[in-house]
């Protein structure tokens, strides 16, 4: 197989929903046949980028839409994951991305989502403005 | 997600300075309540010195978990107390290295 196959998921912004994307994405990518550790890394920073947008994307537990768009690529052995929300977006994405950064440190949030994003991921991509969402975009080889 | 799967965390020893608890499932921002809620009133008497946490059977980890660690170090800290963790995963290790946990936390056998 080495057409690109694609996945399209959409699903309401709540802390259940952070465990089905991760098993979702993890299944589907069963495809390029990726060791246990790859699977674990891509579940790894689907959950940080989901858990993102359900805390920071729809604050206090507002109703929200999460899509979730999965790309494999079998030729080039890699998974391209996108994780969008329409939420409250991100006013200074580099300072969100600095590690240890958070804006609800009371919470106990660690503020090391991204930074888990880049280390378990080989390519990452942040799109946000305020009031527009957000858009998150890894990208994984598979050996 | 089912029952099943969310982190559970369960007392294993309990010698009044020292608490042992294991953390079952998977640890993230979902079930990270249900966690400190429980490891913080196995720590609420003040004599507790030490926690260790047993993570042989948690199956999943994200940054979550560092805010609950974190979190429970600092409340032992403030007793003069540790916090320790064994039976880790090479996948929560990763996430512990990066994070700067073992800085403050023991990673014991």
């Amino acid at each position: 197989m080495n057409k690109t196959n694609r996945m399209r998921l959409s699903f309401s912004s709540r802390p259940e929903n952070e465990s089905f994307a991760r098993v979702a994405v993890s299944a589907f990518l069963v495809q390029l046949n990726p060791t246990l550790e790859e699977v674990s890394d891509v579940k790894t920073a689907v959950s940080e980028a989901v858990t993102n947008a359900i805390v920071h994307g729809y604050p206090h537990g507002a109703d929200g839409e999460i899509r979730l768009t999965v790309t494999l690529a079998p030729g080039e052995n890699t998974a391209e994951i996108e994780i969008a929300d329409d939420g409250v977006g991100i006013e200074n994405v580099e300072q969100a991305m600095q590690p240890f950064y958070t804006t609800q440190p009371e919470m106990e949030r660690s503020g090391m989502g991204f930074s888990v994003m880049q280390s378990f991921m080989d390519e990452l991509r942040v799109e946000s403005a305020p009031g527009e969402g957000t858009r998150v975009v890894m990208k994984k080889r598979i050996a | 997600m089912t029952e099943g799967q969310c982190a559970a965390a369960r007392p294993l020893d309990a010698r009044r300075e020292t608490i042992m608890v294991q953390i079952e499932g998977e640890l993230d921002h979902c079930s990270a309540g249900r966690v400190r809620a429980t490891l913080d009133a196995l720590i609420a008497d003040p004599h507790v010195k030490r926690l260790v946490v047993d993570l042989t059977k948690l199956t999943f980890m994200d940054s979550s978990g560092i805010g609950v660690m974190i979190g429970r170090y600092r409340q032992l800290a403030r007793r003069g107390g540790t916090l320790a963790v064994r039976g880790v995963s090479p996948q929560v290790d990763r996430i512990f290295r990066m994070s700067g946990l073992y800085q403050i936390i023991e990673k014991c056998r």
